[in-house]
């Protein structure tokens, strides 16, 4: 048999038919949030059922808060955002769904919680209502965001149709620098292919530095994918996925069960000499810490440099695109990065709040005050739990961070939790769009080490500097 | 949903690249029912001050409010998976949107929508949005069925569809009831499935 990559063999074992080169796939796990509310009004209006409600999970995030929870779920002041929370609780009771809710001991995001509960498995096809699924791939599985018709779709049939992506593989190699961070392996990949370089394909990570990161940080990899425009992202599974999944509550079983799971995850990494349509490489030792100048994740540079001058970009629509950029966020070109001031910080989101993210984050913490507000959102109750019982959380607060409830908080900024009109934002979130962390907000991406730093220093600084 | 076949429309050139889904939809808008109100949400960050009032955004005015086609660069739609970045698009009546590349969830989202998201090369794209800079309001015109964009100075410009994107828009054809006719296909792949792989099954007895 041709070598095969470690997607090809996933989609082949999920291809339920095809017509003229689309393929329907089969769907292992439907991940949704009360955002979903869309793909259920669609539903209703068809009078469909869920067909597999038992493969659908369901997770409050986007819109609960994150403070005042003991007031309970009428406790949410706007009227428009409680309801999302209650008519998630309706549909999925309707349905038939597990939902994690507002009071579920096991709340958190939806990228946070499925690997937790072991409900993401290696070798699985996963979709979910929301793009940063991507993040799944870092158990070797293939998992994508999809649109509320597409999710109507898969609750509908339990399938998807797609067409199949083209592979690249980005292989990473050596150990990464003293006060590096996955988040900035991620940031200078993105910063090398473009935010539109991964369009079309589905990313493999290799290599080294892949092979020594934990889960946490693979998932941190794999959930920014999205944002070099890539379908999905993966990484094999090896003795860290196995361990991370061992004793899961919905991870299979000891004994015949766990043995027949260890049998297919062995043989899902891709075999020696499998193509891939395309290849990119980078040196771990080259990468540093990083922090996004400008209005999409490509426009990323190390902590040390300056903001680019528009008149120094290499074609003329990067320069009308550069320049647009320091306008919104308000910068000079050639100023120091770390002569950045900030106003808040916000270490959290699917990308950034799992426990290694919270200990990064204290570890610079405790060697300072805070000098601007700073919230710590952990990505679920078990990460907010397992803090606690590390006395993480009286470390941030004793620094003068804000120690919060688990949700999407300021990422996606829909529950309420948003920056002020021209408000600066050190942030550990995915998107540095306009408005994304509300209207006329600026923010800049980087690692939780990193954000706490800024929130030391009032300004970006050299995390490497901060923990000497 | 509507069938997309032929297409005469104003259309708006937006030169910057990488134009995302939240901006055609900013997140607060994500929890309205669809509906007519989406037409006020397209760009509103873009259209309207903090206070309400509207900026001098192109889509605000004369002939762009009538717009049915935009052309784009590379990346339009990028981020976020919300469908209702298309919903804003279609209530505001654009039905095509013409760039070098999508965001890969929007560009589905679109197709799931009747509204064609169609690529050409970069320099195409770039020579139609001169055109329609130099002459606003000029309209391009686009035949799914011969696969072609006329640009205002009559040039065609030959697209590449999916043959199944293209029947499903042509004809309005709905996902859903086309799936169902593989519903037998899918109850058989489950039960070698479940066979090989009995512990993606178990999930559904815990918890």
């Amino acid at each position: 048999m041709n070598p095969r990559t470690m997607f090809d063999k996933i989609w082949d074992a999920h291809v339920v038919a095809e017509e003229e080169g689309e393929i329907l796939l089969y769907v292992d796990r439907a991940l949704i949030h009360e955002g979903s509310s869309h793909a259920f009004a669609a539903l209703k209006r068809r009078s469909q059922k869920v067909a597999r409600p038992q493969q659908v999970f369901a997770f409050a995030d986007h819109y609960v808060p994150t403070t005042g929870r003991d007031k309970g779920i009428a406790g949410i002041a706007v009227d428009e955002i409680r309801n999302m929370v209650i008519a998630q609780h309706e549909n999925t009771k309707l349905h038939g769904i597990r939902l994690f809710g507002f009071d579920d001991p096991a709340q958190g995001i939806l990228h946070i919680v499925p690997p937790e509960q072991g409900i993401t498995q290696p070798g699985m096809l996963i979709c979910g209502a929301d793009s940063h699924t991507s993040t799944h791939g870092a158990f070797g599985s293939i998992a994508f965001g999809i649109g509320a018709s597409d999710m109507t779709h898969v609750m509908a049939t339990q399938a998807t149709w797609q067409r199949k992506p083209k592979t690249l593989r980005i292989r990473v190699n050596g150990e990464l620098g003293f006060g590096v961070a996955p988040k900035d392996i991620i940031l200078a990949v993105i910063a090398n292919i473009g935010a539109a370089g991964g369009v079309g394909h589905a990313i493999e990570y290799a290599g080294t530095t892949f092979q020594r990161m934990s889960m946490e940080g693979r998932m941190t990899v794999c959930n920014m994918s999205i944002e070099a425009g890539a379908r999905c992202g993966m990484i094999a599974p090896d003795d860290t996925t196995y361990a991370y999944m061992d004793g899961r509550p919905w991870a299979p079983t000891a004994g015949a069960e766990w043995d027949a799971a260890m049998t297919l995850w062995k043989s899902l990494p891709s075999d020696v000499g499998a193509k891939f349509e395309r290849e990119v490489q980078l040196d771990a030792a080259q990468i540093e810490p990083m922090v996004t100048w400008g209005v999409n994740p490509e426009m990323a540079s190390a902590v040390g440099n300056c903001v680019p001058d528009p008149k120094n970009a290499p074609d003329e629509r990067r320069r009308s695109d550069w320049t647009m950029a320091l306008d919104y966020m308000g910068l000079q070109a050639g100023m120091a990065l770390q002569d950045i001031r900030i106003d808040r910080v916000f270490i959290g989101s699917c990308t950034n709040s799992r426990i290694e993210d919270i200990r990064a984050a204290a570890e610079v913490a405790k060697r300072g005050k805070a000098v601007v507000p700073a919230w710590v959102v952990p990505g679920s109750k078990a990460v907010k739990r397992q803090a606690e019982a590390e006395g993480l959380d009286k470390i941030l607060s004793a620094a003068g961070f804000e120690w919060r409830d688990p949700g999407c908080s300021l990422c996606t900024a829909i529950n309420g939790d948003q920056l002020k009109p021209g408000e600066r934002c050190a942030s550990t979130s995915n998107r540095n769009f306009r408005n994304r962390q509300g209207p006329g907000g600026r923010t800049h991406l980087v690692s939780p080490a990193m954000a706490a730093a800024a929130a030391l220093k009032g300004h970006f600084a050299d995390v490497r500097e901060v923990l000497k | 949903m509507q069938a997309f076949t032929t297409l005469t429309a104003i259309a708006v050139p937006m030169h910057e690249a990488n134009i995302d889904t939240n901006q055609l939809c900013p997140t607060r808008f994500n929890k309205v029912p669809r509906g007519p109100k989406y037409r006020e949400i397209l760009f509103y960050d873009s259209r309207f001050r903090p206070d309400g009032t509207p900026t001098e955004f192109m889509l605000n005015a004369a002939p762009y409010d009538q717009s049915g086609i935009i052309v784009a660069d590379r990346n339009f739609g990028c981020g976020s998976s919300r469908e209702t970045a298309v919903y804003a698009l279609y209530e505001f009546g654009i039905r095509c949107v013409i760039a070098p590349s999508f965001g890969d969830i929007f560009a589905a989202n679109c197709a799931k929508n009747g509204l064609l998201a169609l690529t050409l090369p970069e320099e195409e794209c770039a020579a139609i949005r001169r055109q329609l800079q130099d002459r606003p309001g000029a309209t391009v015109s686009v035949d799914l069925a011969a696969q072609t964009v006329t640009d205002i100075e009559g040039k065609v410009h030959k697209f590449e569809i999916h043959e199944v994107r293209k029947r499903c828009l042509l004809e309005g054809l709905d996902d859903i009831a086309r799936t169902q006719q593989y519903a037998m296909k899918i109850e058989g792949f489950e039960k070698g499935y479940y066979q090989e792989h009995p512990w993606f099954a178990a999930a559904s007895h815990r918890g």
